[in-house]
């Protein structure tokens, strides 16, 4: 297959052979789990059960709320302890509203929705409806609800669905092994998924430096013309969305646009597992593969575990990590530090990484040497020793025109910068308090339209009571005027 | 000679006397700078700032001599909107911010009196005589002027609890975290 370059990024030392060859395993049941109502994007979800109800495995916990939202299932049976906030696995460290799961140890399923026997029979809505009822969001990380991006097809004209398995993230093994070990669901589950996009054609992109995944793939895709696998160079970020659809059809994805809009849409691999699961079984997403990894932990494994289990208990299973310096959840280029190990694996929870101090190449940034090292290497076609100068002088609107909002965040910038400027770090902040701002912007517009509003109603309130007045005014007047008419008659009259 | 004089002195003299007529028949009569100013404030006439209302404060504005940092509801974003127009620096370093609020009524203590419905510019409070009052929280902009009616110190100006959502990376070397 012919293949297009993508610009800049970078070759960091991989590290994956910690865990590549570590076969997927099983987590041992953990005494509580702690199940986030928010682990997507959007609106987090509702509630549907009460603290003390018993529920069984892949009972429905809390449903969605609202057009972008993702439901939440019991991994196991148990009780409900409670429903309460506790440290939200963010970097933020603040709280957010958790489902305690007790579990009974019977792991007893309840009552799923039945299999669907041809999916390719079924329309493109049902396919949709069992993803969105089974809770099922982009394993990638991002976390955005996978049936709302499955309606893609509804409103644009698709050709190909990608399926992402370029797993660049440095130590990540995690769709590596799936891809290794779950081919057939995951060519299955992307042909699924196509039918539900509309799309007619599948590819799977793969780095080469998974060679056993590319045979495995290759294999199961073998007996289907429309799904085809094409291994992709090694190079961080290969497996952005933006630079996947590049590499593979040569289209460039306008700023602000969907991949969509192109006529791609990008899917992981650990996705169309997932799907696969909830249409041939109605399985909803109970569990995910997570890379534990890193110089400080004792076994690195890629460890299949129920989402909300606490990243201590995960730990512990991998032999513990001690001396870290830092941990982190994810990769090590776009994962985000943990504020605390005391959270749970939730459904974008892709790696948990104990890094040494070495690894982390923690350094005190010192003066840009203007070097141009980072606008060689931005991926994005930036130039983030300006955008960064801009914001460390607070010009949030200088860095907007020059393109902060198009960085994906990947971090390449900081990596190759020699003085160990911070750089991704400032567009994350840029980003966030442009958004903050935008968001203070839209308040203050709304307590505008209601101040007028407001006094609009007091004006009309008003006017209408001097009509009122005026119109009592006139008919005193008038009935004065009469009664005095009507005396002056009868005073003639008398006369 | 005397024709190029002439003609130019004419034309002078013409052309003068319609800028002139145009300068007084166009004359913008109010400041545009207290109008664009005036945009830029939340509307609401709480009257935080120590002026009567809005554009008596975009006026003392654009007069200059005036503090951008008065408006309390406007927070942050609105003090920057103010510096940007009137090419000051936003120095909030005197500026306490005090970050976001909304005004919670205490339903013990509220007796139905409607004072505050009636000094809510943006209709953010619903009740009747009598009756429990309440705070519609998304269309309160914290001026605080219900929470200093109010007889009976049910009201109190709550601060807004930060989210993940609005959580966002603080600035590099920023040792405070901003939410």
């Amino acid at each position: 297959m012919k293949l297009f370059p993508i610009m800049g990024g970078i070759h960091p030392e991989y590290r994956k052979e910690l865990t590549s060859e570590k076969a997927i395993v099983a987590l041992p049941l953990p005494e509580a789990l702690y199940l986030p109502l928010q682990q997507h994007m959007g609106a987090p979800a509702g509630t549907t059960v009460e603290p003390g109800d018993l529920v069984k495995k892949g009972q429905l916990l809390a449903r969605a709320s609202g057009a972008i939202s993702a439901a939440v299932h019991a991994p196991t049976s148990g009780r409900i302890e409670a429903i309460t906030e506790i440290t939200a696995p963010h970097p933020s460290g603040l709280p957010t509203l958790t489902i305690i799961l007790v579990p009974d140890g019977k792991d007893e399923w309840a009552e799923l929705p039945d299999a669907i026997a041809d999916p390719f029979a079924v329309t493109p809505q049902v396919i949709r409806d069992r993803v969105a009822q089974s809770g099922i969001v982009g394993m990638g990380g991002a976390t955005f609800p996978s049936a709302v991006k499955l309606g893609l097809g509804t409103s644009h004209k698709l050709e190909i669905l990608l399926l992402n398995g370029a797993e660049c993230e440095p130590y990540l093994t995690c769709d590596d092994r799936i891809m290794r070990e779950h081919a057939d669901a995951v060519v299955d589950g992307a042909r699924i998924m196509a039918h539900a996009l509309g799309a007619p054609k599948v590819i799977i992109a793969v780095e080469t430096n998974k060679p056993q995944a590319i045979e495995a793939l290759g294999k199961a895709a073998a007996a289907f013309d429309n799904v085809s696998v094409a291994p992709v160079p090694v190079q961080y970020p290969m497996g952005a969305e933006r630079h996947l659809t590049q590499a593979i059809t040569g289209r460039e994805t306008p700023a602000r646009k969907l991949t969509a809009d192109v006529g791609v849409v990008v899917h992981n691999v650990a996705t169309a597992r997932a799907v696969h699961d909830a249409v041939r079984q109605g399985r909803p997403l109970l569990s995910r593969v997570v890379t534990v990894s890193g110089g400080a932990v004792a076994e690195p494994k890629n460890v299949e575990v129920l989402l909300g289990t606490k990243v201590t208990e995960l730990l512990k299973f991998c032999g513990g990590a001690q001396g870290a310096k830092r941990f982190v959840s994810g990769g090590p280029m776009m994962g985000q530090p943990l504020p605390s190990l005391d959270v749970p694996v939730v459904k974008g929870t892709s790696g948990i990484l104990g890094l040494t101090l070495a690894e982390t190449k923690e350094a005190e940034p010192s003066p840009c040497i203007r070097c141009g090292s980072c606008v060689t290497y931005c991926p994005c076609g930036l130039v983030p020793v300006e955008m960064a100068s801009f914001i460390r002088h607070e010009k949030l609107e200088e860095a907007a025109k020059i393109g902060v909002q198009d960085c994906v965040s990947c971090g390449s910038c900081s990596y190759i910068c020699p003085s160990h400027i911070p750089l991704v770090h400032y567009f994350n902040y840029a980003k966030g308090r442009i958004a903050a701002l935008d968001r203070e912007r839209r308040k203050m517009e709304q307590t505008k339209a209601l101040v007028e509003a407001h006094n609009a109603r007091l004006e009309r309130q008003a006017q209408a009571k001097r009509e009122a007045a005026a119109k009592a005014k006139a008919a005193k007047e008038a009935a004065e005027a009469a009664a005095q008419a009507q005396s002056s008659t009868q005073g003639g009259a008398s006369a | 000679m005397l024709l190029d004089v002439g003609s130019l002195a004419v034309m002078g003299v013409t052309l003068g006397a319609m800028l002139g007529t145009a300068a007084k028949l166009l004359a913008v009569p109010v400041n545009p700078i207290e109008e664009e100013l005036q945009a830029l404030l939340p509307g609401s006439q709480c009257g935080q700032c120590g002026f009567v209302g809005c554009s008596q404060y975009a006026a003392a504005l654009a007069k200059g001599g005036t503090p951008i940092t008065l408006c309390a509801p406007g927070g942050k974003g609105t003090i920057e909107a103010l510096a940007k127009r009137l090419g000051v620096s936003a120095d909030t370093d005197g500026h306490e911010e005090k970050g976001p609020e909304v005004a919670f009524i205490n339903e013990d203590l509220c007796i139905g009196c409607l004072r505050c419905i009636g000094e809510c510019g943006s209709d953010a409070i619903v009740g009747a005589p009598k009756q429990l009052h309440t705070v519609i929280s998304d269309a309160c902009h914290a001026c605080g002027k219900c929470f200093k009616i109010c007889p009976t110190e049910a009201i109190v100006m709550k601060p807004i609890a930060p989210t993940i959502a609005g959580w966002h990376w603080s600035k590099p070397g920023d040792t405070h975290a901003t939410h």
